[in-house]
């Protein structure tokens, strides 16, 4: 079996909610949908969500605010899952909450690196 | 207490706090040399008390009787001598008379000591659960063959091969420094985790045995409650899981040593001070933002002693498999996600969830797929409840799946 990546992306969310503890709040959505790959023993990683935050390099030394200004759709966040194929990873992908939510996934083979 | 319970009840409490004072002393290579000095001790009392009644302090006998065995097995083995430890080369030269320090202190600084030599990740887990049923819990080798459903020259030589790798592997008796703490920690954790299923979930007819087995678990873990370095969230977390769990001991057993099933119990025999204490555990355990399995695992056994059904309740155990699985895969917690989803989204959603699990192998998935089916189709309930059948090995088991089979049958009959 191979690990693939699933890349969520979607407009920006607005306010984050936290936890009392300071964590993120997980959707029931969310944690049925990952749960339910998790049960098939094929998440590797639930991976990480990513903030609102955001300052984006390019040559030059050009600093800008946040990866807003370009694009319309950022990365929210991404998970490592273990698949047979490319279209396996792909169909669980189907039912992702982000695409109730208008966003979309991405799934991204991973290559081993050397050393 | 007569002499004929004074000694096995003694040798469960006594054995392991000098055994583990003379490893110690020794170092680890020479834990059967400890063993058989305990055990020797044992023997005389047995042959003493009987004739000369027992002593006015029984356990201080054994101490002193211990102390002397020790001395002199170190006078009498030159051999011995020369391959011991410095300290006690050290400690004998000074004095020519070795101290056996068996005060409070040292007996519980020793067990802690031997707990983490013992758990070491480079000795097999199975391994790890023998020795520590035999050094840390004072079992016998009868009862530990008992526990395993096995003989005694499988525990044998099972105890053998782990001695010989801590020796091989030169394992410390001491505390593990602060830095390595954490993960020293998390094997001595899995093994106690799993000492204590061993006994909630062993098929062992001796019913008596296998709960000492959860309540030795329990008096290890609380030993690292007690211990400033190794209270730990996690630790916290682990001992809550286990008093949620035994506070149902009464409950999930007839009379005549069958298993009763969580949802036929009768709830009025659930031990309330062991749920109590759980709570309080689990309480205890919430500080720090490290979650682990065993805080997610207290925290759906802490929902099991609350009432039977409630929509809240199987949301929150729905959500913390969920989380659980993320974080660990098993097969009994993707099996038990799935009778939670049922619970909240109903049987035949659980069903389409359950067939992607690719457990056919378990007897449990298939019991589960039973479980699921009898509202759905009958027919494909009573298919898998005999494959179910067929997979499982313990009558304890066969007995439940053959009345869930009869059960149907009759609805069927009834024509339901």
């Amino acid at each position: 079996m191979k690990e693939f990546v699933m890349i969520y992306r979607s407009e920006p969310m607005g306010e984050i909610k936290l936890t009392p503890e300071g964590n993120l709040e997980v959707s029931k959505e969310w944690e049925n949908w990952m749960g339910g790959i998790a049960a098939q023993n094929r998440l590797v990683s639930p991976g990480m969500r990513l903030g609102n935050e955001g300052r984006t390099i390019k040559p030059g030394n050009v600093v800008t605010n946040g990866p807003y200004a370009e694009i319309k759709e950022i990365i929210g966040g991404l998970s490592i899952f273990r698949g047979e194929s490319i279209e396996e990873v792909a169909e669980w992908a189907k039912s992702c909450p982000i695409l109730a939510a208008g966003g979309n996934v991405e799934v991204r083979d991973v290559m081993q690196m050397n050393g | 207490m007569q002499e004929k319970e004074l000694i096995p009840y003694l040798y469960r409490t006594e054995f392991r706090k000098i055994t583990a004072v003379l490893c110690r002393l020794f170092g680890i290579e020479h834990i059967t040399i400890a063993e058989d000095i305990v055990g020797d001790t044992f023997l005389l009392a047995a042959e003493t008390w009987g004739l000369k009644g027992i002593p006015a302090n029984p356990a201080a006998w054994l101490y002193v009787v211990a102390k002397n065995k020790t001395r002199d097995f170190l006078k009498r083995n030159t051999i011995f001598n020369e391959k011991v430890s410095p300290e006690v080369q050290y400690s004998m030269d000074e004095s020519h008379e070795i101290d056996v320090d068996l005060s409070p202190t040292n007996i519980n600084d020793s067990q802690l000591q031997m707990m983490f030599a013992i758990c070491h990740p480079g000795i097999p887990p199975e391994s790890q659960i023998g020795l520590s049923l035999r050094i840390l819990c004072s079992f016998s080798i009868d009862e530990i063959a008992d526990a395993f459903l096995t003989n005694k020259e499988t525990i044998n030589k099972r105890l053998y091969r782990a001695k010989e790798k801590l020796k091989e592997d030169n394992v410390r008796i001491e505390m593990p420094g602060e830095t390595q703490i954490g993960n020293r920690l998390e094997t001595v954790l899995t093994t106690l985790y799993l000492l204590f299923n061993e006994g909630y979930y062993s098929s062992s007819r001796n019913t008596v045995l296998t709960k000492d087995l959860c309540l030795e678990a329990m008096r290890l873990t609380h030993m690292l409650t007690e211990n400033k370095s190794t209270n730990l969230p996690e630790v916290n977390a682990l001992l809550a899981l286990m008093c949620f769990h035994a506070s149902r001991f009464e409950a999930r057993i007839d009379k005549n040593g069958e298993l009763i099933l969580y949802e036929d119990q009768d709830i009025s025999l659930w031990n309330s001070e062991l749920i109590n204490q759980g709570e309080f555990y689990l309480n205890t355990a919430a500080r720090g933002i490290k979650l682990s399995k065993y805080h997610l695992e207290a925290a759906i056994a802490y929902w099991h002693t609350a009432e039977r059904d409630s929509p809240e309740k199987w949301e929150k155990v729905l959500s913390l498999y969920n989380r659980l699985l993320m974080t660990e895969y098993s097969p009994i917690a993707a099996l038990n996600r799935t009778y939670a989803l049922a619970k909240v989204y109903g049987n035949p959603a659980a069903i389409n969830e359950a067939e992607k699990l690719g457990l056919d192998e378990s007897p449990l998935y298939h019991s589960l797929l039973g479980e699921l089916y009898t509202t759905v189709d009958k027919q494909k309930a009573a298919e898998h409840f005999s494959i179910a059948l067929k997979l499982t090995k313990t009558s304890g088991d066969k007995k439940v799946i053959r009345k869930k089979i009869e059960k149907l049958k009759n609805d069927h009959e009834l024509g339901e």
